[in-house]
């Protein structure tokens, strides 16, 4: 196995990648039809991504590619070669959930829980970019992961939880966080902006 | 599901890409965003034996203004095009077609020349490209050359592109004053494909009626069509509500929806009369409160 990554030769069906992963360099000779989702939970092992529809459509497998949520179904591994990945795995620190995480605890943000990963992934770019997000935004953000069980309100109420905790802010959430409706633009969280 | 096997290359430049397009013109696959293309190989629909990868060319993800039209570079992310400042401020119609383009996941993969380059008539950029009247720029081994985009689209994934030709820039003409373009779009859910959708781009002579008007639609034909009908009948018209809802009607005539899992060509075609009517009517009233497309 070549540690350089290797310029595929036309005719090779295999290539040397070398992926990082939530910091952890991962090398592997890989077929080139691998797709990324694979590479994550059978070469690294790290079975925290989920397949669910394999056709790009519910988000299970969710990752952070360079900061930015991709499907990873949609992705071969070789495309991720040089690059960093982040998995839900990545998230917690020393023993202590990220704040994402405590979010779908304490406001019951899941319940089979088999969409939660990529649903945290999706969320964490979104608080990166917007640590100030209104219900909408987030009901934006997650619309292309799908959830069967919760009706997505207690969804949006964990992403509003960790947006609380990222800036610092404890407070209770002001009055209608949570329950806006989608359709709803009123912006509850403006005075707690970052 | 797993893709069929393919050799693959990570393309360093155009003419590397180019040049491996020409030498296998029958098994070489341009791959950019690849939110259409793995899908389809992943259910096998698509089998490529050489897969160019040109996904990773930073040199052509650019969005600019130059010589009077803005340049989007092939390799733009719909993600990037919908948040970039001068696309807000100049070009809402563009903004209005990223935001409806799959999922906001799946935007920050596709690509604006992927989205064109695909020729699948339920893609939204080629029916806003067509109201725009926009040109693309090709690169293929004897140079560039520029094809108007009602050259562009032959049939259902078929484009005038030579299979060594790479789509490397999109010119979009830049707004004049009173000019003012709207997309719309009516899907059953995020990320399905849209029912129909209406691409309209005016310009509002002095005397306020409509100098110059370009209607695309979306997945009511088996490529992006042009509603000539309803463009010629708006040219010279003041755009009032029933002149923009008699364009609406042509566009609707001239759409050829099939019926399908959703709807029936009837329905379809009353869709595309009232986003037509809808997309025109916001164009009037961007145009009328300055000069963006």
């Amino acid at each position: 196995m070549s540690v350089e990554a290797t310029p595929a030769q036309i005719g090779a069906e295999t290539v040397a990648i070398t992926v990082t992963i939530n910091g952890t360099e991962h090398r592997a000779e890989v077929e080139a039809r691998l797709l990324l989702v694979h590479f994550i939970r059978e070469t690294a092992g790290l079975t925290g991504t989920h397949i669910g529809c394999d056709t790009t459509s519910c988000g299970a497998c969710v990752v952070l590619l360079d900061d930015r949520p991709v499907k990873s179904c949609t992705l071969f591994a070789v495309q991720a070669n040089g690059r960093q990945i982040r998995t839900v795995e990545g998230l917690e620190q020393g023993g202590q959930l990220h704040p994402i995480q405590e979010g779908f605890w304490e406001e019951h943000g899941l319940q089979c829980g088999f969409c939660t990963p990529g649903m945290m992934m999706t969320s964490v770019a979104l608080l990166e970019r917007t640590p100030a997000p209104t219900d909408d935004e987030i009901r934006q953000a997650i619309s292309g992961n799908l959830c069967r069980c919760t009706g997505y309100v207690n969804i949006v109420k964990s992403v509003q939880y960790a947006a609380r905790k990222l800036r610092g802010d404890d407070a209770e959430p002001t009055a209608g966080e949570g329950l806006e409706k989608p359709e709803d633009k009123a912006a509850t969280t403006e005075g707690g902006a970052a | 599901m797993i893709p069929g096997k393919f050799a693959y290359l990570a393309a360093r430049s155009v003419d590397e890409a180019v040049d491996v397009l020409g030498r296998h013109p029958d098994e070489a696959k341009l791959l950019a965003g690849g939110q259409s293309l793995i899908p389809m190989m992943k259910l096998r629909l698509a089998v490529p034996e050489i897969l160019v990868d040109v996904s990773q060319l930073a040199d052509l993800a650019y969005v600019r203004e130059e010589n009077g039209h803005l340049a989007i570079g092939a390799l733009t992310r719909e993600s990037d095009l919908e948040s970039d400042a001068l696309v807000g401020r100049r070009y809402p119609i563009l903004a209005d077609t990223c935001r409806v383009i799959a999922d906001p996941i799946v935007r920050n993969l596709a690509t604006v020349g992927g989205n064109l380059a695909h020729a699948d008539p339920a893609n939204d950029h080629p029916a806003t490209m067509l109201a725009l009247r926009a040109e693309v720029v090709a690169t293929g081994p004897n140079g560039t050359r520029t094809i108007p985009i009602d050259e562009l689209f032959v049939d259902t994934f078929e484009t005038a592109l030579d299979p060594a030709e790479i789509l490397t820039v999109i010119h979009v003409p830049a707004p004049v004053e009173h000019s003012g373009g709207a997309y719309l779009k009516l899907e059953r859910k995020v990320g399905d494909y849209g029912i129909a959708g209406a691409a309209a781009y005016l310009v509002l002579g002095g005397n306020g009626t409509v100098q110059q008007v370009g209607i695309g639609l979306t997945n009511v034909g088996p490529k992006p069509l042009r509603a000539r009908d309803a463009e010629t009948f708006l040219v010279g018209q003041a755009p009032t509500e029933e002149n923009l809802r008699g364009a609406a009607e042509r566009a609707a005539a001239a759409s050829e929806p099939v019926s399908d899992l959703r709807g029936p060509a009837d329905y379809k075609r009353a869709i595309v009369r009232t986003l037509t009517f809808r997309a025109l009517s916001r164009a009037v009233e961007r145009a009328q409160n300055g000069g963006a497309a």
